[in-house]
């Protein structure tokens, strides 16, 4: 079994992407090589532009099923637009209308099952790719990126990860912003979380509410406080009040923003790697501690 | 009546410490904070709740032990996966995974499964001292963000038009996922808020082609446009290319940091600085831009 990490924040931009990436090459230099980069906040995907030395080997489409209602054999009985929860269905009997509107529907089969007429059959509608990139050392990076216009980055998510290479040790689920569904789809099956602050008062206020939504998944985790020396402490005393584990601190430098601004991520200098041995020995014991 | 909206595909562009800064330029105006994932703007508009709404979020069916006969017909079903074996050998639903479809509930021969709706999402209308701002406290993991973003537009805009007051300005969220299309659909006007970095550019590129999608005139700015003066240029060339107004290129200052802490705008804390300025001329280019409409 893998292990599973995921990087998960609440504000968006307090450094997820910079986390995941350097963790990532991290892990391959000190720990396995067998290690999968999985990126997904499907509808904004970052983490290849940090990657360039990855070579893209593979693409596939993700489609979601959507059903189709046949006029000529549906007898207007409105069992489907009854059984339909998310009101994706309508059925006029005296114009002879049924039809599914695809951008409310949730792909659940319930109308499938609804109808006795057999008047429902479902077809493939593209939500997004999954791009597969490799590297010559053995190491991948799975991308996941939403179709524009598509309100499914929930479902494409789930989908992504059919595709995680199952011979990995080390899986790295990198999350999108934010603290609801597709976030839960993140990480709600991975064995440690990384939760990435800023020491401002955004930062911390979108951290608390990420804290109650793992601590309610029951999920193992910490926090990495990117940024630090801007805006206050107030951050570190939430973190000692709540007993949460602080993985590390990373210090704000206005010339390593202009270096992430750029597309270039390691940073070389001592004060950076120093957190990222100390991020990633924490991460090795946790490993070692699931078995 | 108009509705400016700003987003930014990439999260942490600024958008929210540029809403609050333009509210308090406004001289009439509804506030609306649509990011409701992760909604920071009362943090710097300190609202005082005038009411509150609940709102209903999807179902969570829930398995009753004892009249399950274990007959799997409820995991057959279920698409999400949701429905697992514990190991007592019960059955058991993860709230988490659960979409609210029902169907279990409906094909459960024992009639055994129930679902109940969370009442942990909130909205509300709130004074502030720019003005009334509706915004919203949704619960942990939940589903229907896009259906809260539209209830909060919605009642900022009904608001707007009772009161006579011509413009709502909505905080949106980040991605161009569900809750950025429910934030976008019917909006007249988008101001993106672009940070100079690759990823700034590349997801400002997809929220763009989003929102030719929908009939919106979109206005731009870089903000800490100094932290990388090249990329800088490559997204204003790539603004004029595509003829979106940049209305301003914002330096990187601390000092919008410091206002934060402060639970103050830029333009509050410090008037007369830079950004401050800028705003000031943003301010007028945007509503001047509607007006030319």
């Amino acid at each position: 079994m893998s292990f599973k990490i995921a990087i998960a924040s609440g504000k968006g931009g307090t450094g997820k992407t910079t986390v995941s990436v350097n963790l990532f090459r991290w892990i391959i230099q000190y720990w396995t090589q067998k290690v999968q980069l999985v990126d997904c906040d499907v509808e904004e995907p970052n983490d290849k532009i940090f990657l360039p030395e990855y070579s893209l080997v593979e693409q596939k489409e993700i489609v979601q099923l959507i059903p189709k209602i046949d006029t000529n054999d549906c007898t207007f009985c409105r069992r489907c637009v009854e059984w339909c929860e998310f009101n994706a269905i309508v059925v006029i009997p005296i114009a002879e209308f049924a039809e599914v509107n695809n951008a409310l529907c949730h792909s659940c089969g319930a109308c499938l099952i609804a109808c006795q007429d057999n008047a429902m059959k479902e077809y493939p509608h593209p939500i997004g790719m999954a791009n597969f990139y490799k590297h010559a050392n053995g190491s991948s990076l799975l991308e996941g990126e939403l179709k524009i216009g598509s309100a499914m980055q929930t479902m494409l998510i789930g989908e992504l990860k059919q595709f995680v290479e199952p011979t990995s040790e080390v899986i790295i689920y990198d999350a999108p912003p934010g603290t609801s569904c597709p976030v839960v789809e993140s990480v709600s099956d991975s064995d440690f979380i990384i939760l990435v602050t800023e020491p401002t008062p955004f930062g911390l206020h979108d951290l608390k509410l990420t804290v109650d939504l793992i601590r309610e998944l029951k999920i193992d985790f910490g926090v990495v406080v990117n940024k630090a020396g801007l805006g206050t402490e107030d951050v570190f005393e939430y973190l000692k009040s709540e007993n949460i584990e602080l993985l590390g601190k990373i210090p704000f430098s206005k010339e390593y923003a202009s270096n992430y601004a750029r597309g270039h991520l390691v940073s070389n200098e001592k004060a950076f790697a120093e957190q990222y041995n100390s991020i990633g020995e924490v991460l090795i014991n946790k490993f070692k501690q699931n078995g | 009546m108009d509705e400016i909206t700003v987003l930014s595909g990439k999260g942490g562009t600024g958008k929210t410490s540029i809403t609050a800064a333009l509210a308090s330029l406004a001289d009439d105006v509804v506030l609306c904070d649509s990011d409701v994932d992760a909604a920071d703007l009362h943090l710097i508009l300190k609202p005082d709740i005038r009411e509150t709404h609940n709102f209903e979020s999807s179902w969570v069916a829930k398995i009753d032990k004892e009249n399950c006969t274990l007959c799997n017909v409820c995991i057959d079903v279920c698409r999400y996966n949701a429905i697992h074996s514990t190991k007592d050998g019960s059955l058991e639903i993860n709230p988490f995974q659960c979409e609210g479809c029902r169907l279990c509930e409906r094909v459960c021969p024992e009639e055994t499964i129930s679902s109940t709706r969370n009442n942990n999402n909130y909205w509300y209308i709130s004074d502030t001292r720019f003005g009334t701002l509706v915004h919203a406290k949704m619960g942990a993991g939940e589903e229907n963000s896009g259906k809260l973003v539209t209830t909060v537009r919605e009642a900022a805009k009904s608001i707007a038009k009772e009161k006579n007051i011509e413009t709502v300005l909505n905080d949106g969220p980040p991605g161009i996922g569900c809750p950025v299309i429910s934030a976008l659909t019917g909006t007249k006007t988008v101001l993106m808020v672009i940070e100079p970095t690759k990823s700034g550019l590349h997801d400002s590129k997809r929220l763009f082609e989003l929102i030719g999608s929908f009939n919106a005139k979109v206005f731009a700015l870089i903000n800490k446009y100094d932290i990388n003066p090249e990329t800088t240029d490559e997204i204003a060339t790539w603004l004029h290319e595509n003829s979106i107004p940049l209305l301003a290129k914002l330096p990187f200052d601390t000092q919008m940091v410091e206002a934060m802490v402060q639970e103050k705008t830029i333009i509050e804390y410090r008037p007369k600085a830079e950004v401050s300025l800028l705003l000031n001329d943003v301010w007028k280019k945007l509503t001047k831009g509607i007006n030319n409409n």
